[in-house]
């Protein structure tokens, strides 16, 4: 494979704004293959572990390797999508163009895109079910609409590895399923996807594996091993609304 | 229309085109000012250049200017980095820089005759006048020279990075991602917007630059969806600012830079009121329609 069946090894990894500590010591190896939640409370440091992973934020401590090597080694390799409401969704351009955007790491500086990557751009825009909408700007799509955009962009990357920030915050019903419809498939075809998510009730059905983090790793693991009242309860602590869902999610998954 | 007008025009409308050019991305970022901090900062560089050298000439003064220009847009950044808000950090750079230029102005210049309106804000009446010699053919104003090469240089550096400008002003995080220096970008366009604001001071004065660093762009930002067409759409809105803000200067026997800045104004107007996407008469005319087509699908 790509020189390491350990998709993403990271050791030590710490990251702080203005001295305080976001996330601590995060130490942990990720199988290839598989689909994961990253879940905890909010202030967790989930986005932070993502933006760790790639090299986003300056690290005060640990290292990350993805297939082996460095991350900046292995860019090819590796597709973000970033929370949707990081990006000026008034930007003068549509659908098609962002997705465009996904090819830009592969082609070099200087080098414009072309019809090899329209063509991609378009394959991507239809498997998440957004070809009618190719031209359309992108400030009139709804906020599904625009997640799945970002997703195109990802597959049109056509990484090995996805880290993606809440694809599912604030997406309507058809959405969510197409889009862990798409997760699902990914995996299937052996790429290893990386998820922040909010939503406990549907971990069980769709995630084979979660990481557990508020601050500090909590768990990671497949999620029948994992995912345990116990572990939910070291992560959201006294919070007992959550743990009242977590509980809910526990029993609908068992 | 005698050569002298037209080199007005020409001259106006390649400031007009590449203000509005390099603004539109100015626009897009949320930095839209920075052009009027630049204006004022730019003091202390002159300044400072004519203590360093003593020379009253254009040359160390436009580097002078130049070096801070840049100093403007790395310090705003530096600041906003630092937890200052964006608009702070602008207003606090370029006072602070303008101040210190009026102190040591003031202090130690205050004998020789630096003469900033004519250094500094060019007038653009006097454009056909200051010819560029090459040997000793004179080969048209020299503010159409400076102008022209600005705007090339602006054209090649944005379209040969034309990729990495848009996603570095669409999604900074990705761009990242992808491994593009966004910092370096950012500094690359800073630098351009540096040197555009310049050299239209210097040619036909500040009015003139700031207006067109926003207004087109800002006009054109309103009549399409696709970053090409708004950076097309500025230059031309630009150009169309100059040539109609001559003729009504010459009209109304009025100053040419304010008629220029002011047709700009109006055209931004009528692209506020009537552009068919986000013009506010047609949103409110397809609201309507909506609402129609409500009632009449309720009967």
């Amino acid at each position: 494979m790509h020189g390491s069946e350990i998709a993403i090894e990271v050791h030590d990894l710490s990251v702080a704004y203005h001295k305080r500590p976001v996330i601590w010591g995060i130490d942990f190896e990720l199988p290839s293959g598989h689909l994961v939640a990253v879940v905890g409370p909010n202030g967790a440091g989930k986005s932070t572990l993502l933006k760790g992973i790639l090299g986003l934020v300056p690290p005060t401590s640990g290292w990350v390797k993805i297939h082996g090597q460095p991350y900046h080694k292995q860019r090819r390799l590796v597709g973000y999508v970033p929370q949707r409401e990081s990006v000026d969704w008034d930007f003068p351009t549509n659908a098609l163009d962002v997705v465009m955007m996904g090819r830009y790491g592969h082609l070099g500086l200087l080098r414009r895109p072309g019809k090899k990557e329209r063509a991609i751009a378009w394959e991507c825009l239809e498997r998440v079910g957004m070809a009618d909408f190719a031209h359309r700007q992108i400030s009139q799509l709804s906020g599904g609409q625009q997640q799945r955009v970002f997703l195109a962009r990802a597959l049109a990357q056509d990484a090995q590895v996805y880290l993606m920030d809440e694809p599912l915050a604030g997406v309507d019903a058809a959405t969510e399923a197409a889009i862990l419809q798409l997760l699902s498939d990914l995996r299937r075809e052996g790429k290893t996807v990386v998820v922040v998510h909010h939503d406990l009730q549907t971990v069980a059905d769709y995630f084979d594996w979660v990481l557990l983090l508020n601050m500090r790793l909590v768990a990671i693991g497949p999620t029948q091993e994992v995912f345990t009242a116990e572990n939910l309860q070291k992560t959201y602590g006294g919070r007992l609304t959550l743990l009242a869902d977590a509980a809910h999610a526990l029993s609908l998954s068992r | 229309m005698d050569s002298y007008d037209l080199a007005i025009i020409v001259t106006g409308a390649l400031v007009a085109g590449s203000c509005g050019f390099i603004g539109s991305f100015l626009i897009l970022r949320g930095m839209a000012l920075l052009g009027d901090a630049i204006s004022h900062s730019v003091l202390l560089g002159i300044v400072l250049a004519f203590l360093i050298t003593g020379d009253t000439s254009i040359v160390p003064m436009f580097v002078g200017a130049l070096i801070f220009g840049l100093l403007t847009a790395v310090m705003v950044q530096a600041l906003n980095r630092g937890g200052v808000e964006g608009d702070a950090a602008t207003g606090v750079t370029f006072t602070a820089f303008f101040a210190l230029g009026v102190v040591l102005l003031t202090a130690f210049a205050g004998r020789v005759h630096l003469d900033l309106d004519h250094v500094l804000y060019g007038e653009i009446a006097y454009v056909p006048w200051d010819l560029l010699y090459l040997g000793d053919v004179a080969i048209g104003p020299k503010a159409l020279w400076t102008m022209g090469i600005v705007f090339l240089i602006d054209l090649l550096v944005v379209g040969a990075f034309s990729k990495e400008f848009k996603i570095c002003s669409f999604d900074p995080g990705m761009a990242a991602s992808l491994g593009i220096n966004v910092a370096l970008f950012h500094y690359l366009m800073t630098a351009l917007v540096s040197l555009t604001t310049v050299a239209a001071f210097e040619s036909v004065g500040a009015i003139l630059a700031v207006a067109m660093l926003i207004v087109p762009g800002a006009t054109a930002y309103l009549l399409t969806d696709s970053l090409g067409r708004m950076l097309g759409l500025s230059v031309a809105v630009g150009s169309l600012s100059a040539a109609g803000g001559y003729l009504l200067a010459t009209w109304l026997d009025s100053s040419i830079s304010g008629a220029m800045a002011a047709t700009a104004g109006a055209l931004f107007l009528l692209a506020f009121l009537f552009s068919p996407t986000h013009g506010v008469i047609s949103r409110a005319l397809a609201r309507r329609r909506v609402g129609h087509r409500g009632e009449s699908m309720l009967q």
